[in-house]
């Protein structure tokens, strides 16, 4: 029955993770960059559901949308701001530009919100029991894999059916041939954040729903993991996040649950290095041989 | 292109690693000389903060230095480096500790330790380098990232003592078996404690001296060029006989070893160390340093890791200080813009006139 309980922890904390790495994959599937503050805008994503079930008393439904409706607009204008004047700038140089706005998200948070602690309110509350006393399932867990599965579902959808959608793939194919097209690539990168931002927001509301600990650096790590999660699955490949991120979530909580709670930290970065070194490029992304 | 100093031939190159060991030595001057006669004259030119930022501000210049080695010679991105620099402080620190009876004289253990470090770092460099030099860019930042996390995963739950048995190291406070008489040295979460501080300032220029030493003759030789070559053109390189993964882990295990040696000199500057001192943050500090001073430029990273580091301590002392870690991010922000943007650069450029061979490298 723990290993049970294990698993079902581990695949909903997995599906949250798998939501922040189809954003992250998404951005850099067409930017070609690793935007560090993805996880500080799902810090940013929870503050705002925070402040609007408690301080406004706003339905957890509402607080939800408007989290989302936030850090979509954060993210066009972050991109707008930062990352489109360095389009042609060396990627070390976005890379840092990147840091500092995940320092400037950090900052901010505490200057605004202060830097103590604050205890979330799930947006559900409640668990369904499977087995009576032994086994059950929290509604917060059935929301954030039914969430997962819904956005992958209309990303894959989205990405493969819609116009908007082929103009993303053709950009991170190639944004010079896009151009010539008839594509906006500026527009289409743009959407991309806005999408990826979106995500964010809302896995920050389903993390903090399952965690209820909320800081102005509560981004940070979950982001580096989302990150190795994008990277374990094949960054750039949406099924690969998806797989990515659930597989890291069950590694991590059985690491957690059987070896060590310290060290299933360790265990998760551990069984990436071994990924990458039997295949380079992700378990579902594209090997591409280098042409001479 | 060649100039002649005591009738010698001399490089370009040579002659700019001069001025970068003449730029630290008369730094380490300036400030033995204020720190000596601020007290004849009762004034106070060094302040106190200023006095305990001097040895962690020359950790990060060797940090900065040798993360250069990598990230800006070889090219490539390493987002792990502050993990090296806690297998250096820990490994150090144990090695101080054991070593305590059998030299007394602090300098030389403060040296030994320095080594300790340095042979750790190497090691971790290796144990890293080996696999996963074959990945490339983004990858390879990912692995590195996450070697970091590992290393400091690790020593979170890491415990050493030394109790009349012998020497213990256990990964569990439960597995731990100290003798009721018995010293620990590294507590798991609680990091190194009650260590005794080695660490001084001429040490910390000693070591930016070695790092010189070794960096840009380093950079100059055969190998460099080779290094260099990779980082420019892999293929081509290949082509020409070069081989990859020896260069390449060349300057990864130097880089490697450089940063255990300051992780070394951190560790004995202070009674109590923390393993998650040496998180990512501190490894993307010195990656900020590395690329504000200019990927490839030692003087660069020198100059950035010095004034870097000091300025949000500084900062501190005015009335900012709640917003000296937002004005930090605008700061780098704005650098970033302003440097690779070609709009903002010529408007940059009207402003502030461009200085004369602005695109040499120290």
């Amino acid at each position: 029955m723990s290993f049970l309980n294990n698993a079902i922890t581990g695949v909903s904390l997995g599906s949250i993770y798998a939501i922040i790495a189809l954003g992250y994959t998404m951005v850099y599937g067409i930017a070609k960059m690793l935007n560090f503050a993805h996880g500080d805008v799902i810090m940013v994503g929870a503050y705002v559901c925070f402040f609007a079930m408690g301080n406004f008393n706003l339905p957890p439904a509402v607080g939800v949308v408007l989290a989302v409706v936030v850090c979509t607009v954060l993210g066009m204008v972050i991109e707008r701001l930062a990352y489109k004047p360095l389009r042609a700038a060396p990627s070390l140089a976005v890379l840092i530009t990147a840091i500092g706005v995940s320092y400037f998200l950090q900052n901010s948070a505490q200057l605004l919100w202060g830097a103590a602690t604050k205890v979330f309110t799930p947006i559900v509350s409640g668990s369904l029991a499977l087995v009576p006393g032994q086994l059950s399932i929290s509604y917060v867990a059935i929301l954030s894999v039914a969430c997962c599965v819904v956005v992958m579902v209309g990303l894959t959808l989205f990405t493969g059916q819609t116009k908007l959608g082929k103009a993303m793939r053709a950009c991170s194919e190639d944004k010079g041939a896009a151009q010539l097209m008839g594509i906006d690539v500026n527009a289409t990168i743009s959407m991309t954040f806005a999408i990826g931002s979106a995500l964010a927001a809302l896995a920050g509301v389903l993390m903090c729903s399952a965690y209820p600990v909320l800081s102005p650096t509560t981004g940070s790590l979950p982001g580096i993991k989302a990150f190795t999660a994008a990277v374990f699955g094949g960054i750039g490949s949406i099924p690969g996040a998806l797989l990515g991120g659930v597989l890291l979530g069950v590694i991590e909580t059985f690491a957690n649950a059987y070896i060590s709670t310290e060290l299933s930290d360790a265990v998760v970065f551990a069984v990436l290095i071994v990924v990458l070194l039997v295949r380079p490029a992700g378990l579902m992304g594209k090997y591409v041989p280098e042409k001479v | 292109m060649e100039k002649r100093l005591n009738g010698k031939r001399i490089s370009k190159a040579s002659l700019n690693g001069f001025v970068n060991y003449g730029i630290v030595i008369a730094a380490f001057a300036l400030i033995q000389i204020l720190l000596a006669v601020q007290k004849p004259l009762g004034v106070t030119l060094v302040s106190n903060i200023m006095q305990s930022l001097l040895v962690p501000a020359c950790c990060y210049i060797v940090m900065a230095v040798s993360l250069n080695l990598t990230v800006g010679i070889l090219g490539e991105l390493s987002l792990g480096h502050a993990g090296f620099m806690s297998l250096g402080a820990f490994s150090g620190v144990v090695a101080s500790f054991l070593l305590a009876e059998a030299i007394p004289f602090a300098p030389l253990r403060l040296a030994l330790s320095m080594a300790v470090g340095a042979v750790f770092g190497a090691a971790g460099g290796v144990i890293v380098g080996v696999p996963v030099l074959r990945l490339q860019g983004d990858y390879l930042a990912i692995v590195t990232l996450a070697f970091g996390q590992i290393i400091k995963n690790i020593i979170m739950v890491l415990y050493v003592g030394v109790d009349g048995e012998g020497f213990h190291m256990a990964l569990s406070s439960e597995r731990f078996h100290l003798a009721e008489e018995g010293t620990a040295i590294i507590k798991g979460p609680m990091g190194a404690v009650g260590v005794q501080k080695l660490a001084s300032f001429t040490a910390g220029f000693v070591l930016i001296l070695i790092t010189l030493l070794v960096v840009q003759n380093l950079v100059n030789s055969r190998s460099g060029r080779a290094i260099m070559a990779l980082r420019d053109n892999r293929i081509a390189a290949e082509s020409v006989g070069i081989n990859v993964t020896k260069y390449k882990l060349m300057a990864f295990v130097t880089s490697a070893a450089l940063a255990g040696a300051a992780g070394a000199l951190f560790g004995l500057n202070y009674s109590s160390t923390v393993a998650s001192k040496f998180d990512f943050n501190s490894s993307i500090l010195v990656l900020v340093f590395v690329v504000l001073g200019g990927l490839g430029s030692i003087r660069g990273s020198i100059i950035a890791a010095a004034v870097l580091y000091v300025l949000p301590e500084l900062l501190r002392q005015f009335n900012i200080s709640d917003y000296r870690m937002l004005i930090y991010a605008i700061i780098l922000i704005l650098v970033m813009l302003v440097t690779n943007n070609d709009q903002l650069k010529t408007l940059a450029g009207r402003i502030i006139p461009k200085r004369k061979g602005a695109a040499s490298h120290g």
